[in-house]
């Protein structure tokens, strides 16, 4: 047995006394705990740990091998950085959602069986929604209600699909599970939405932007991340992947050239980098899953530094629309600084950190002759430089000077930019201090001249397109408002499913007050008040309307109601009916 | 926060005109230099494509033009709606 304790628990745990401590205290405790669930994580050797029976299934806290410990070298990481960029929030439901959401994604990473998986993975999906709801913003509180509804959803596709699972094959374990049976279709359509998938990805690019300045920090690192983690592990391969990540490369940067509000850009480009990940999964060789994984990391650090910088010009100027932001860089300088880091990371610019993960992936697909998606990767290579690249830093402190004169980020704040930042140029210089993490040996070498030469051109050729089209005036100027995405679907959908259930439903109400309740039942009323005479009337009318001739009719009717009233029928009319009714009857017994 | 700004003061570095043109004939050079690396260089590549001259640049500069019309004037006039289309 082991000294230490199961992975998430320091985190998860740790985070209640962040319901009492205030001030200094809960600063140290705050920077204190990832360092001390880091620690704890050293401490557990290779395999699987704490494991015990639950209904006759084998519950694994702790499977550490490599896949799962580079995920977890990360989330300690950003869980760290994160937690010191939010030292300035005396927020008790932020300190302790954030924190509960960074142990809960750990807990995912490290569940070696499907159950306790789904525990931590619905821990995600509440912790979350925590951090966007505590913006307390109209806006944040309906952003928050969606985010919720659409995981949950999703959470219950991946229950469904788990206990089918488990079920048929009999066992719980997390490992490979690929595209075989209907529960692991369920599974992969509920990770799908966690991994915000093309049609499921609406509720990242409308929750995001809606959350807290910090909150944001923590949702870009885990929720994507973890579920990236899923496929890694258990859809190595899987061709399907191939596409479903080319089509999340590809879409967004449409959206992030005309969007205005800066995060919602970061939150697409978001969509975009882990397009690049399911990708690397989908072509499942040694170099693609090392790429992929290797690209999760570094994305985490250079999107939550892209979020924190925005993070900061929104903390001092109270704006993020890149209609109200411009010429920041004479107040933010070292903000502005750390900015352009993050920014040439994700441009996968030589020296930073996307670089060394990104062209593995690239040559993966090459490798693999995928013309077609290396096509649309390149594309998106281009296109991630365009909107991550440049728009971010340029329409945040460079283009018009908004007038705008504010004070350089807090320290705190600058600090972790720093850290990120540093670790961003680090991995990009030194990228074998992260190849050697990842889960498959690799002599990998990023830096051949014929990578650094195309993607030096790459880059400085997509810059040129700007810059001509911006002094062109084709570069289109941004403009304050929405734009529709799929989450139309159930944010218009909602009201669209409305009006036409009102039609439809009430259309059939009315129909049958209107005929059945009014029409048909006074008629039939009036017929058995006295349906013999009826019948009788009838009878004699249509024999006018058969012979044409009225004139027996008034003598007709006056018998028939003297019938009637006195009850006098000829024998001869019951006889006929007596007969009429035997003769179906025999007809129908003898048939 | 927002006070009256004396212009001649408080435009820098990147403000003046005569800077950005500097800057601007700086990056057009690079691009140039960037280019023509191709003539002294042979990528060994994977796709034959990748061998051609000025590939790279071509495809990153005309993927960037691509991206932004079809961004402009066909996915804005879909999807842009008024700030308060939700609401």
């Amino acid at each position: 047995m082991i000294n230490a304790l199961p992975p998430a628990t320091i985190l998860i745990l740790g985070a209640l006394p962040l319901i009492f401590l205030k001030g200094k205290a809960k600063a140290v405790w705050m920077l204190l705990l990832p360092v001390i669930s880091f620690a704890n994580l050293l401490a557990i050797p290779v395999g699987s740990h704490w494991t015990f029976g639950f209904l006759g299934f084998e519950i694994v806290l702790g499977k550490v091998d490599k896949l799962s410990l580079i995920f977890g070298y990360i989330f300690h990481i950003i869980a760290f950085i994160s937690n010191l960029y939010a030292l300035h929030v005396d927020d008790r439901v932020q300190n302790v959602a954030g924190t509960i959401y960074a142990g809960a994604a750990l807990g995912v990473t490290f569940a070696g069986d499907l159950f306790s998986l789904f525990v931590f993975w619905e821990t995600l999906t509440i912790s979350a929604t925590f951090l966007v709801l505590a913006r307390r913003t109209e806006a944040a509180l309906g952003a928050g209600a969606r985010y919720f509804m659409v995981h949950v959803a999703g959470g219950l596709c991946l229950l469904a699909g788990i206990l089918i699972q488990v079920q048929t094959t009999g066992s719980a374990a997390f490992g490979y599970i690929g595209l075989e049976s209907f529960a692991s279709y369920l599974i992969f359509i509920g990770v799908g939405v966690n991994c915000a998938w093309p049609f499921m990805h609406s509720w990242l690019v409308d929750a995001y932007p809606e959350a807290t300045i910090t909150g944001t920090i923590y949702l870009s690192a885990f929720t994507t991340k973890t579920a990236i983690y899923f496929l890694a592990r258990a859809y190595p391969g899987t061709e399907a992947l191939i596409w479903i990540g080319a089509m999340m490369a590809g879409f967004p940067i449409f959206y992030a050239v005309i969007e205005n509000d800066l995060r919602r850009v970061l939150a697409y480009s978001l969509i975009n980098q882990v397009g690049f990940m399911v990708v690397g999964i989908g072509i499942g060789t040694h170099l693609a899953m090392n790429g992929a994984i290797a690209h999760a990391f570094n994305d985490i650090l250079f999107k939550g530094l892209l979020f924190m910088t925005m993070g900061a010009v929104m903390y001092r100027t109270g704006k993020i629309n890149a209609t109200d932001l411009g010429g920041l860089y004479k107040s933010m300088p070292w903000t502005c600084g750390f900015c352009i880091v993050g920014a040439a990371s994700i441009s996968a610019f030589p020296l930073f950190s996307g670089f060394v993960s990104k062209s593995m992936v690239m040559e993966a697909a090459a490798h693999g002759d995928f013309r077609f998606i290396w096509f649309i990767l390149l594309f998106a290579s281009a296109g991630v430089f365009h909107h991550a690249g440049i728009k971010i830093p340029f329409f945040a402190f460079f283009s018009h000077d908004s007038g705008i004169r504010c004070k350089e980020a807090p320290k705190h704040m600058l600090l972790a930019m720093g850290l990120t930042a540093f670790l961003c140029i680090f991995i990009g210089s030194f990228p074998n201090f992260l190849y050697t993490h990842l889960p498959f040996a690799t002599d990998y070498n990023p830096y051949s001249a014929g990578h650094v030469i195309a993607q030096t051109q790459l880059l400085f050729f997509s810059a040129l397109a700007f810059t001509l089209l911006l002094l062109a005036g084709i570069y289109p100027a941004e403009i304050r408002s929405v734009n529709i995405d799929a989450d139309i679907i159930y944010r218009k959908g909602g009201r669209w499913l409305y009006r036409a259930c009102d039609w439809i439903f009430n259309g059939i109400n009315d129909f049958g007050d209107k005929y059945f309740v009014k029409k048909l039942s006074s008629s039939v009323n009036d017929f058995f008040s006295d349906p013999a005479r009826n019948i009788q009337i009838h009878g004699a009318r249509m024999m006018v309307e058969a012979t044409g001739d009225e004139r027996p009719l008034a003598g007709r009717l006056r018998a028939i109601d003297q019938r009637t009233r006195n009850n006098t029928y000829p024998i001869g009319g019951g006889v006929l009916m007596a007969v009429l009714f035997l003769a179906v009857v025999s007809f129908l017994f003898f048939y | 926060m927002k006070q009256p700004i004396d212009i001649d003061e408080e435009l820098r570095m990147f403000d003046k005109p005569k800077n950005v043109k500097r800057l601007l004939i700086i990056f057009f050079t690079l691009t140039g230099v960037v280019l023509a690396i191709d003539f002294f260089y042979h990528k060994h590549a994977i796709f034959p494509w990748e061998e051609y001259f000025g590939f790279y640049a071509v495809y990153g500069f005309v993927a960037c033009v691509i991206l932004v019309i079809v961004a402009k004037y066909i996915l804005r006039p879909l999807v842009m709606r008024k700030e308060d289309y939700y609401d």
